[in-house]
């Protein structure tokens, strides 16, 4: 335990006289103005070689990249936009189309009820003048037929007459007989 | 064991700013100017990480990026947007030399979080000659631009006339203090930090020579651990501070008008 004591102190005092001795023999290397030149000499070299390398390769080469992505940036937001006005217009042809196609359907289910309408109409005023027509030539048939008849009461009447004149004794003239109904159909 | 202890014993020092000694990369002689240091081999790999992040990973130029390339994007439109926002859109013709700094020092300071590696940004010597870098092609600009309207950035004019002389006295310190506040806020973090990780580290072997280590070395790791998650915040944000107050310099000499 003693010597263990003795120890750290003596190691405690090891290390202290080692931090004492290296302050005191060297101080610090940064004043020590021998290496300044030295320092200085070798900081300038390093300095133009790394400017040299930022001019001449680095710098241009990264300035042209960026302006690159920036361009491919830029190109491609256009086409985009391009692309998407494209669409529009796109669209707006397909809606323009439909209305089209709509109109020139209506058109033409229009037209073609006129026609059909047309049609209907000539065979209806057709239909009309043959009704017309047909109803006209049986009329005039009614008409022949009640003359007819008429005429045939007449004569019926004058032949009955006449039979009825001899029947009951008379001579029957002809003529007289006929007036004589005519006389009587008339009143 | 008893020679084991007796080795860890010696080897319990402290030397938390060894890890800031400049060293030459090759043999041991003397550091000249032109001599390939640890300097030189750690701004080296800070290069290559750079080259690597923004050229290879960019390499693909791809439209929509692969991973690396959005790292490299992210950093560029981070700084970019930071110069606009903060300098002005007629400030961006620096945006290289910003990128530059910033791309610097972010790497400098993370690449100095490694084990074993040199912090090259935690010197008054490096950190000073880019503040100093900064103030004066601020200066130079400022005059460039404006001539001696310049100068009206020391004259402000919202304040009452017989303040302003007085308040004249005291901007054109603070402007020279700029380049002092500016190295040493960066080489003063990073060194401060990496030192006391290393004062720690110092500390965590301490359970193989005494009963005290039970506590201690347990503690030390501990401390390390969070010190360095501290430290990961810190070198973003020291780099961050200084990309914007070099903005920040750069929009007074653009508009020097208050």
């Amino acid at each position: 335990m003693a010597s263990e004591t003795q120890n750290t102190a003596h190691a405690v005092a090891d290390a202290a006289h080692g931090a004492a001795q290296a302050a005191h023999k060297g101080g610090m290397p940064q004043l020590d103005f021998t290496s300044y030149p030295n320092q200085i000499f070798w900081l300038l070299v390093a300095l133009v070689v790394i400017y040299w390398l930022l001019s001449r390769i680095a710098l241009p080469r990264i300035e042209a990249v960026l302006a690159d992505r920036q361009g491919t940036i830029a190109g491609d937001i256009a086409a985009a936009e391009d692309f998407k006005r494209k669409a529009e217009e796109a669209e707006a042809a397909y809606e323009k189309a439909l209305a089209d196609a709509r109109a020139q359907a209506q058109k033409i289910a229009g037209e073609t009820r006129a026609e059909i309408q047309k049609d209907l109409d000539a065979a209806i005023a057709k239909a009309d003048a043959e009704i017309a027509a047909r109803s006209a030539e049986s009329e005039k048939r009614i008409a022949e037929i009640r003359d007819g008849a008429l005429a045939a009461v007449d004569q019926v009447a004058k032949d009955t007459a006449g039979e009825i004149v001899a029947a009951l004794g008379g001579k029957a003239d002809a003529s007289a007989v006929g007036a004589a109904v005519d006389a009587r159909l008339k009143g | 064991m008893a020679n084991l202890e007796q080795e860890m014993r010696t080897e319990l020092v402290f030397h938390p700013m060894d890890q800031f000694i400049v060293k030459p990369l090759f043999g041991d002689g003397p550091v000249h100017w032109y001599t390939p240091t640890n300097v030189t081999l750690w701004m080296a790999v800070a290069i290559a990480a750079i080259f690597f992040m923004l050229v290879i990973g960019t390499r693909g130029r791809a439209v929509v990026p692969s991973r690396a390339q959005s790292i490299a994007e992210l950093a560029y439109g981070f700084i970019h947007k930071m110069v606009e926002d903060v300098a002005g859109k007629d400030a961006l013709k620096f945006f290289p030399y910003i990128f530059t700094l910033f791309l610097f020092i972010v790497f400098s300071n993370f690449l100095g979080l490694l084990p074993r590696s040199f912090t090259t940004t935690s010197h008054v010597a490096v950190t000073a000659t880019l503040a100093m870098l900064v103030f004066v092609t601020v200066t130079v600009v400022g005059f460039v631009k404006n001539g001696a309207g310049f100068l009206s950035l020391f004259w402000v004019s919202s304040a009452p006339l017989a303040l302003r002389p007085v308040l004249a006295i005291i901007e054109i310190i603070s402007y020279f203090v700029r380049p002092v506040s500016h190295s040493i806020r960066l080489a003063g973090n990073m060194m401060a930090g990496h030192a006391v990780m290393k004062v720690f580290a110092a500390f965590a072997p301490l359970i193989l020579l005494s009963g005290v280590g039970i506590a201690v070395t347990p503690l030390s790791i501990i401390a390390i651990a969070a010190m360095y998650g501290l430290e990961v915040l810190v070198a973003f944000i020291q780099a961050y501070v200084f990309t914007i107050l070099t903005c920040v310099y750069l929009r007074d000499a653009l508009h020097p008008a208050h």
